[in-house]
């Protein structure tokens, strides 16, 4: 067999194995290259799975050749493989800047720990999105999770500890209610393929292990994604993780759980289970919406620039679990796309931050945390970094032109559709939330006075600078051009609502 | 009752372990708390599995009667991420102690507390 039928294996197998490597290796520049290389090369494989489903319909892989429902089933979809596409394009795009952005963050001798942790990282949430069986899920849920408790617990910041403890033991939590969803599905259906589960579970729909597997596999999720009132793990976490670490848990932790979430919605429950047995999408949309008005409307208080984007960060999930409680395609195209928009331009602007970090530090001294009043008339030192955060931020707002328009677009079109009209004018009010929070970092970077001996300008290194606003030029680009997120998103949502049917 | 005895069992560990975590300031302790509430999780798998009086599924003659070893396996890995995730734990909560010189919440929060405020007057 050539290697081309083995890509779904290697999409996983490229990245864990880097991180072993790297831990033995040692060596910095090594540890480096090897984890970048292995993420390098699963972009890549992404990009030919991609393409691949694109043309030829779903892939079904099996694990050391033993046939599904017996054997570990590797699937990729139209939606795993746009998930895939995110995260190890997150990643091929994030390790470059790493490199330069931990010099000044973590001490040299654990950069190789780093990388390793990086690399563990990547395969958990790759290995989540190419499953198709509900225990592997697990397995590589826990392997992400303790690789990004690490990651957290890197940052220089004391409060990195404790904000990494607190995320250890939420997220324990979340994935122990996962296992234990898991179990009772197990335990009604005997099987643990999701294919397979699905057809079994036809007909026991509204038995009660099966609607408490549904509750117990929402909550986990839940706490996993950041839902609004689930979230006080992120902004702790996301405020003193290392800026790397940070950029690459906002762009693809988070969504990586959501599709998690649809996959058990769509794939496995059925839409019909979902959404008429209980009241599901009631609870989600009052959710969405606290989401929506109050995580944003607490952002715009924040003084340290990454907290004020990490609660942007659960505002914005709001947007997306909105979309999941419409249950229509376009309801769930909207999801799809802004969890792709929002990882894009969320990554990015914390790129961008992570600059800041560097540029207002003194040579020599450790980075100082991006409060405000350090940020006066940053946009004369730092002209580049700055309209990259404005700019990210307008795709946040959802300006047209961005791509953060084209996800509320959707979402106006879902509400539009069901005859919701109040809806579409909460969208646009909670926009004006995040028009507010964008603004005061306009008017602090370019309209104050910039301390008397700071004029300089001093950019952030390019090696920082460059896939920060790579990724920015995608924001704008995927603004413009559509027919790749949406048509893959409007794919991916008329199989999954297709298959429920 | 006693025929769910197992679930029974299983309910009140699960119940319990999460109780401490939620309930509990200490962080050893809300980490004990945790992994008691991880362990209730095995026997959930593990109790159905297994019949009184069941072997190991080997085809024989002599056996007629199997318990499902599909559970087992799964546990084990479950175990192990249980074994780690707790690890992990304690390695935080030493470097905790090490940097607050503590490992009450409430002691740690008002350290916070106080380092948030010298640093809003300094600026």
């Amino acid at each position: 067999m050539s290697i081309a039928a083995h890509l779904p294996a290697l999409q996983v197998v490229l990245p864990l194995i880097s991180a072993p490597l790297a831990v033995l290796l040692r060596r910095r520049d090594l540890a480096f290259w090897m984890v970048t290389a292995a993420a390098w090369a699963a972009f890549a494989t992404a990009i030919q799975l991609w393409l691949q489903v694109g043309a030829s319909g779903t892939i079904s892989y099996h694990i050391g050749s033993w046939p599904p429902p017996w054997g570990i089933e590797y699937r990729v979809d139209r939606l795993s493989s746009f998930v895939l596409l995110l995260v190890s394009g997150m990643a091929a795009v994030m390790l470059p800047y790493a490199r330069t952005s931990i010099e000044r963050e973590i001490p040299e001798e654990s950069h190789y720990l780093f990388y390793a942790m990086f690399g563990l990282c990547l395969a958990g949430l790759l290995g989540i999105t190419i499953t198709g069986d509900a225990f592997n899920i697990f397995v590589f849920l826990e392997i992400s999770s303790l690789a990004t408790y690490v990651l957290i617990a890197l940052g220089r910041d004391r409060r990195a500890l404790t904000a990494a403890y607190q995320y250890l033991i939420m997220g324990s939590i979340g994935a122990t209610f996962i296992v234990i969803g898991i179990g009772f599905l197990y335990l009604t259906t005997g099987t643990l393929n999701l294919a397979d589960m699905a057809g079994r579970l036809r007909g026991v729909e509204s038995s009660r292990p099966v609607l408490a597997a549904l509750a117990f596999l929402t909550v986990g999720i839940s706490l996993k994604l950041a839902l609004f009132p689930l979230h006080q793990w992120l902004p702790n976490a996301y405020t003193y993780a290392p800026s790397p670490v940070t950029a690459f848990l906002a762009a693809t932790a988070t969504k990586v759980s959501v599709y998690v979430l649809i996959r058990f919605y769509f794939s496995v429950f059925g839409e019909s289970l979902v959404y008429e047995h209980l009241p599901l999408p009631q609870i989600m949309l009052g959710l969405s919406l606290l989401a929506m008005f109050g995580a944003s409307f607490i952002a715009i208080f924040q003084d340290n620039l990454k907290r004020l984007f990490a609660y942007s960060s659960v505002g914005q999930i709001g947007y997306i679990s909105l979309g999941l409680s419409f249950d229509s395609v376009h309801g769930l195209t909207a999801s799809i796309v802004h969890l792709f928009n929002h990882g894009i331009a969320k990554g990015a602007i914390f790129l961008l931050i992570g600059g800041i970090a560097v540029g207002i530090a003194t040579p020599g001294a450790v980075a100082p945390a991006p409060t405000f009043d350090r940020l006066a008339g940053l946009a004369k030192r730092m002209p580049l970094t700055c309209f990259g955060i404005v700019l990210g931020g307008l795709s946040l707002i959802g300006v047209p032109g961005t791509a953060g328009f084209i996800s509320k677009w959707y979402l106006i079109l879902a509400a539009l559709e069901q005859g919701q009209f109040w809806l579409v004018g909460a969208i646009l009010l909670s926009s004006l939330l995040a028009v507010a929070y964008v603004w005061r970092f306009v008017e602090v970077a370019y309209f104050r006075a910039p301390p008397a001996g700071h004029v300089a300008r001093k950019e952030a290194p390019l090696a920082m600078l460059i896939p920060a606003w790579l990724l920015i030029a995608a924001t704008i680009w995927f603004g413009l051009d559509t027919s790749v997120t949406v048509d893959t998103a409007l794919d991916a949502a008329r199989q999954l609502m297709g298959k429920a049917q | 009752m006693l025929d769910h005895f197992g679930y029974v069992v299983t309910v009140l560990l699960m119940v319990a372990g999460l109780f401490i975590v939620i309930a509990r300031g200490n962080l050893i302790k809300k980490l004990i708390g945790l992994s008691i509430f991880q362990t209730s999780v095995y026997l959930l798998y593990i109790v159905p599995g297994k019949l009184i009086g069941g072997t190991a599924p080997i085809l024989s003659p002599q056996f007629s009667v199997y318990s499902n070893p599909l559970p087992h396996v799964l546990i084990l890995t479950a175990i192990v991420v249980g074994v780690a995730t707790l690890a992990l734990g304690l390695a935080l909560a030493v470097r905790i102690r090490e940097a607050y010189d503590s490992i009450e919440e409430d002691e740690i929060l008002m350290r916070d507390q106080i380092a948030n405020s010298n640093e809003g007057m300094n600026a």
